[in-house]
């Protein structure tokens, strides 16, 4: 508690102009930046699944395994910062008891939960339920139970039941798709939908959280594809790499646009809190927001593989280029989240002034436990790709 | 699709799997208007029309920066001391010759504000006391994912400290800043109009404290009552009325500079 105070204290000093007394504590920090982050990169993979499944983008073929059970360990840690950053998280599961139908973070709960058992779970289940029974078969130990178990005695392997699990999974990748889309329009509505803040406040929100969750979910499946090959070391499927690149390519520059439309929008209808928003982002966001997301995030990225759409080098170069583009990226929009949700908390509601951001090391709400939970999915997917590799499946959709 | 063309087992699984499924969506749906089924129920059994509707209005000439409101609401609802949490403020604006506009509120107001614009460098300058502003459309109440607060049927926002999750969620959505998470009960904590004093008949803390009878609270349905009367004879305003959050906390002599 001495602690909290003294670090408000610390904040109270450092005020610029004048903000509401209670605005001095920033009520969303790491933890919340993290939470739209996380969520957005599930939603980004599946989307770069459903590719190759629904739009038959064969050249994607290599990661469609791969991209799903990125997509299912990050979303089980998704909500975990939100759950952790409650000051009463044991009372979370007060949210599916009682929820509030007005509120877009209630709603929320119930999205993810369709998500998760409705939406990615069912998808990995149709298309890995053969294998595992043709596993369950030939591996002992831990592995062999789990097998065992997770076919839930369904233990057909012929063509007929491999056919019906083929148009099943494609059926819930359809449904996927939307569900991809609503999860992380959500998100981006839990913040558009605040009134209270024009930084938030503005009905693009949706739609940008959206575009930036495909754009760093494609580049997460992108860096991991090359680090699970060269792991492996298997050689990288170029066409597949290129491929993946390309469609990055397109979203990031659907995505800028929306982003530099709303802030257009902002500059030439110039409201009440244009002002304050300009100091926002001249000041305290300028590293954040003008180096971090716009200069190294996009602006880099484009030009590299907009660079390879006209001229393409040679494959050594490409792959050391799509690597770094993949890691900007990511940085990219993590600092996106971090401009909405902290750079949304920076001024004081009155307009009139800004508070700062201290953060810390330590503590549920410092860098170590957003290292963790970063580092955490990375895990529970090298587990997933230990337990269930999907290079040594036996059935392959059509 | 055949029967001979689905495993038995394979379709009992789908049965089983879509039983529980649909269960679980039907039973979510249904949930939430159980709750509105109950608050319509207990509003009838109370007969909403015969209770008051509580609201305040403010005389911004009247106040005079005394702080003692602040003071007395800390005292009063065991607020915290430190100067990062209030119940309620009050602003000190200075609008000097230049035209810029100086506003401070030194924790909160407490101990009196003292200007520091000399006399010379001032247009004008005056004192708003700010609170929760009990809106008829509460966006925390819209917002907060629970149903931990909430509006009482006597019109003032609560929150159910029982109840409340501590995301915050709350505290973003108020545009007055009124809201604040309470270090030692780690819920999210606001202005009650002291509703354990006014359910007894007596007057919220601040108003009750206030030398120059600045605050004015009262029942919005007694048409013969204070407040009533303050709003019929003088022209008020209410707080960021762009918002539409139809507040229940009344200015008189709001100036444009007040955000």
């Amino acid at each position: 508690m001495e602690e909290h105070y003294q670090h408000l204290y610390e904040a109270l000093s450092q005020v610029d102009g004048y903000i509401y007394p209670n605005e001095i504590d920033l009520h969303w920090g790491l933890m919340i930046v993290l939470y739209p982050y996380i969520t957005g990169l599930v939603a980004g993979a599946f989307i770069l699944a459903s590719l190759e499944r629904v739009f038959n983008i064969k050249a994607l073929k290599p990661t469609y395994g791969l991209a799903l059970l990125t997509a299912l360990a990050f979303l089980f840690v998704a909500t975990l910062p939100l759950v952790s950053h409650l000051q009463h998280p044991l009372r979370s599961y007060e949210i599916f008891m009682t929820p509030n139908p007005t509120s877009a973070m209630a709603i929320f709960g119930f999205v993810y939960l369709w998500y998760l058992m409705a939406v990615l779970l069912l998808e990995i289940w149709f298309d890995y339920r053969r294998d595992f029974v043709i596993w369950s078969k030939t591996s002992t130990g831990f592995k062999k139970l789990f097998y065992k178990v997770i076919t839930l005695g369904i233990n057909e392997t012929d063509e007929k039941s491999a056919k019906l699990d083929d148009k099943l999974g494609y059926f819930i990748t359809v449904l996927g798709i939307p569900s991809a889309f609503l999860l992380h329009g959500y998100v981006g509505f839990i913040f558009g939908s605040i009134k209270a803040n024009p930084w938030w406040s503005t009905v693009l929100m949706p739609v940008i959280f959206l575009f930036s969750a495909m754009v760093s979910g494609i580049a997460l499946v992108m860096v991991i594809y090359m680090v699970v090959s060269w792991i492996r070391k298997v050689k990288i499927d170029m066409l597949c790499l290129d491929t993946i690149a390309k469609y990055l390519f397109y979203i990031l520059i659907i995505d800028f646009t929306l982003e530099s439309l709303d802030q257009i929008h902002r500059l030439y209808e110039a409201e009440e809190s244009f002002h304050i928003i300009e100091v926002l982002v001249g000041g305290k966001l300028n590293i954040t927001l003008i180096y971090m997301q716009v200069i190294f995030g996009t602006i880099i990225p484009l030009s590299i593989i907009g660079l390879f759409q006209i001229y393409k080098p040679s494959e050594k170069i490409r792959k050391i280029a799509y690597f770094f583009v993949g890691i900007l990226v990511l940085i990219g929009i993590f600092f996106m989240r971090w401009n909405v949700v902290i750079g949304g908390q920076l001024f004081s509601k009155s307009l009139s002034g800004f508070t700062t951001f201290n953060a810390v090391y330590s503590g549920t709400e410092g860098y170590l436990m957003t290292a963790v939970w970063l580092i955490l999915p990375l895990l529970i997917l090298t587990f997933l790709l230990w337990l269930m590799p999907p290079w040594k499946k036996v059935s392959v959709h059509e | 699709m055949g029967t001979e063309r689905i495993a038995k087992n394979r379709r009992k699984f789908f049965q089983t799997s879509a039983a529980l499924i649909g269960g679980t969506i039907i039973y979510s749906l249904i949930k939430p208007f159980e709750a509105i089924a109950q608050t319509e129920a207990e509003n009838s059994k109370e007969g909403k029309g015969n209770l008051p509707l509580w609201g305040m209005g403010v005389d911004i000439e009247s106040c005079i920066g005394c702080g003692k409101c602040a003071e007395a609401c800390k005292m009063e609802n065991n607020v915290p001391k430190e100067p990062f949490y209030f119940r309620t403020w009050v602003e000190q604006y200075t609008v000097k010759n230049d035209g810029e506009v100086k506003i401070e509120s030194p924790n909160g107001g407490i101990g009196g504000l003292k200007q520091s614009v000399p006399d010379e460098d001032i247009f004008k300058s005056f004192m708003v006391p700010k609170l929760c502003n009990h809106c008829t459309k509460a966006p925390c109440v819209q917002a907060c994912p629970v149903g931990a607060t909430f509006i009482s049927p006597d019109g003032v926002v609560l929150v159910d400290e029982t109840y409340c999750i501590g995301c915050s969620y709350c505290i973003q959505a108020c545009p007055y800043g009124a809201r604040f998470m309470n270090p030692i009960t780690k819920v999210a904590d606001k202005c009650t109009f002291c509703y354990h004093r006014i359910t007894k008949g007596l007057q919220p803390a601040c108003v009750e404290v206030c030398p120059t009878d600045a605050r004015i609270f009262g029942d919005l349905r007694d048409k013969k009552g204070d407040l009533v009367k303050f709003l019929q004879d003088n022209p008020t305003q209410v707080l960021k009325p762009h918002l539409n959050t139809h507040s229940r906390v009344f200015y008189n002599g709001l100036s444009s500079e007040v955000k």
